[in-house]
């Protein structure tokens, strides 16, 4: 077989059943693609001997009669995720040295499955970034170019490294994490597929927290139905994870027929911003005819606090983050500042976040600080969190109308250059159609579905009830097979 | 809101970040942006509105109060920058 690295989940999977290639292949296929895409910066630290003794190892599992789906499948892993012995440094200097002693669970449950791990992939420091710019290795590239310039552009954030990967067939398929649109954004920036399943499907334990109320894994794949696949693999009930949902995993990949008349999608007039671009108004009004040819009903909803979802979630996730981030002290683990003659703890503490952290951790950080300090904390904290309640009944509502999913767009625009000058809030604004999502601990995925003038990818975003992700799936599998996405970046790394 | 330098100091000294005294004006100035930004929540009504502890409504799992785990020092301490015979060490912190 050849060009093995370019195969979904799926398509390995029956080969590997079948006999046809094995995981040995598939892997030595994907890390000789590696080697030759260090110009994309996806992948961070590289695995290859582990990653041949897992396909080994699961290579005698398939000859065994026991291949659950993953089982041979080579995947890249996201740098937030801690993986036992191999440095997990969630794009940090802080983290820097960092090999965990413990295996996080998602990674866990994909290795029991017989998953093999490439490497570890780029993403913005602490998973704080749209552009995958604040990360400690340097850029991670986007494998599209536009039109005839060569400039180089951000494959989106923070899990800019998984989704450079995925879309350049270095592995078939990679975790994310997004906890304000940091899988699907990306994902619609390079014209893949990525799923934020519901807040507690996936457990946290062993992912380097941000805003633990708001984070989620999920997979980035080439496909959906790779999605259904994998997500599937990653989730599950794990006591080590306190919000995590004692609830079974369905199958996702048998809820696929692609069959979603009846089903009523709604368009939330809220997100048709002011100044939206005309490629991202006609994009989204041909996914709504998409799904209506397809037997779907439509239905105008209102979303009415939508526009107070970004200002919410920056406050209430720097506030997390600003907690989360205290455990980095430069005593237990990572970096620790040289100190000077007569330096005490204070200073310890202070020269080595200082050193140890980029200026966007540092700022977030610090604004959460601000919000949670004494005479602030009821008017910022406080009222952001009666504001998240208000969003998420927002979504409770039209579900209760008999809502099935919600269909939006994903980002407010294609990929952008890297180096744009764009204030802080100017790259906030990136995660406006994604972070209602994540305020309201829903389930959510992007699926590519066409072209802007530059020639680059563009996504669509389906919102779906809590725990009802089979159902989303096969939404977003609907749209797919209407949409007929089969762009692909032209080679030039 | 705008923030002054004396308060961008204050807060860089909570977050322990060590900030120099010539990057302050700038930071105040961040702040200020970010807060600016974060003003526009004041427009909601959120009379008798509860703040959302759980985005989904479950009650924290308990367990019985029994050791689960320990006996690990070497993997506890293996990545700090500094261990000796056991410990974390810091700089001196009693005098």
């Amino acid at each position: 077989m050849s060009e093995l690295n370019k195969l979904t989940i799926a398509a390995a999977r029956d080969a590997l059943r079948a006999g046809d290639t094995t995981s040995a292949e598939l892997t030595e296929a994907c890390l000789s693609e590696i080697d030759a895409a260090g110009a994309l910066g996806a992948f961070v630290h590289h695995t290859p001997d582990l990653a041949r003794e897992q396909a080994a190892a699961a290579d005698a599992r398939i000859k065994a009669g026991d291949a659950p789906a993953m089982c041979g499948i080579p995947l890249g892993i996201k740098d937030l995720f801690c993986t036992k012995g191999v440095p997990s440094q969630a794009a940090s200097k802080i983290l820097e040295g960092f090999k965990p002693e413990y295996e996080s669970t998602v990674s866990q449950n994909l290795f029991d499955a017989g998953a093999v791990m490439l490497g570890k992939l780029n993403m913005d420091e602490f998973a704080m970034g749209s552009s995958n710019e604040t990360s400690v290795y340097g850029n991670a590239v986007n494998p599209w170019k536009a039109g005839n310039s060569d400039a180089d552009l951000t494959p989106g954030g923070s899990s800019g490294g998984s989704a450079a990967a995925v879309a350049a067939d270095l592995c078939l398929a990679a975790t994310g994490t997004d906890t304000g649109g940091s899988i699907r954004q990306p994902a619609a920036f390079t014209g893949i597929v990525g799923i934020k399943p519901t807040y507690g499907r996936c457990s946290r334990w062993g992912i380097v927290a941000f805003a633990s109320s708001l984070d989620q894994a999920g997979p980035m794949t080439k496909d959906v139905r790779d999605a259904a696949i994998m997500l599937e693999t990653m989730c599950g009930h794990d006591p080590k994870d306190s919000t995590s949902a004692e609830l079974a995993v369905p199958n996702f990949e048998a809820a696929l027929t692609g069959d979603i008349k009846g089903k009523t999608i709604g368009i939330p007039k809220e997100y048709r911003m002011e100044g939206m671009p005309d490629a991202i108004e006609k994009l989204w009004s041909e996914g709504t005819e998409m799904l209506r040819d397809a037997g779907a009903v439509i239905k105008d909803i209102s979303l009415p606090h939508t526009q107070y979802a970004l200002p919410a979630y920056y406050v209430i996730a720097p506030a997390e983050a600003s907690s989360n981030l205290a455990r980095y002290d430069g005593v237990r683990f990572g970096h620790r500042a040289k100190l000077g003659q007569g330096d005490g703890i204070t200073e310890m503490y202070e020269k080595t976040r200082a050193e140890g952290f980029g200026p966007e951790v540092q700022r977030r950080v610090m604004v959460g600080t601000y919000v949670l300090s004494a005479g602030f904390y009821d008017a910022y904290y406080n009222r952001a969190r009666r504001v998240r309640t208000l969003i998420k009944k927002d979504f409770e509502d039209v579900f209760a109308d008999g809502i099935d999913a919600i269909l939006t767009p994903a980002t407010p625009s294609s990929a952008f250059e890297l180096g744009a000058d764009f204030s802080p809030i100017e790259m906030y604004l990136n995660d406006v159609f994604t972070v209602t999502v994540n305020l309201a601990g829903l389930p959510g995925i992007s699926v590519p579905t066409g072209i802007d003038s530059k020639g680059l990818p563009l996504g669509l975003q389906l919102i779906g009830r809590p725990w009802e992700e089979g159902d989303l799936l096969n939404t977003a599998y609907a749209l797919e097979q209407a949409a007929g996405f089969a762009g692909k970046p032209t080679r030039w790394w | 809101m705008s923030i002054d330098t004396a308060t961008a100091a204050k807060v860089a000294k909570l977050a322990r970040i060590q900030v120099d005294e010539d990057q302050l004006p700038a930071l105040a100035e961040e702040f200020s942006a970010i807060l600016g930004f974060i003003e526009q929540l004041n427009e909601v009504d959120v009379d008798g509105v509860e703040p959302m502890v759980s985005v989904t409504p479950m009650r924290l799992k308990r367990r019985e109060d029994v050791v689960t785990d320990g006996n690990q020092a070497e993997a506890v301490l293996a990545n700090a920058p500094d261990a000796r015979e056991g410990f974390f060490a810091v700089p001196k912190v009693v005098e």
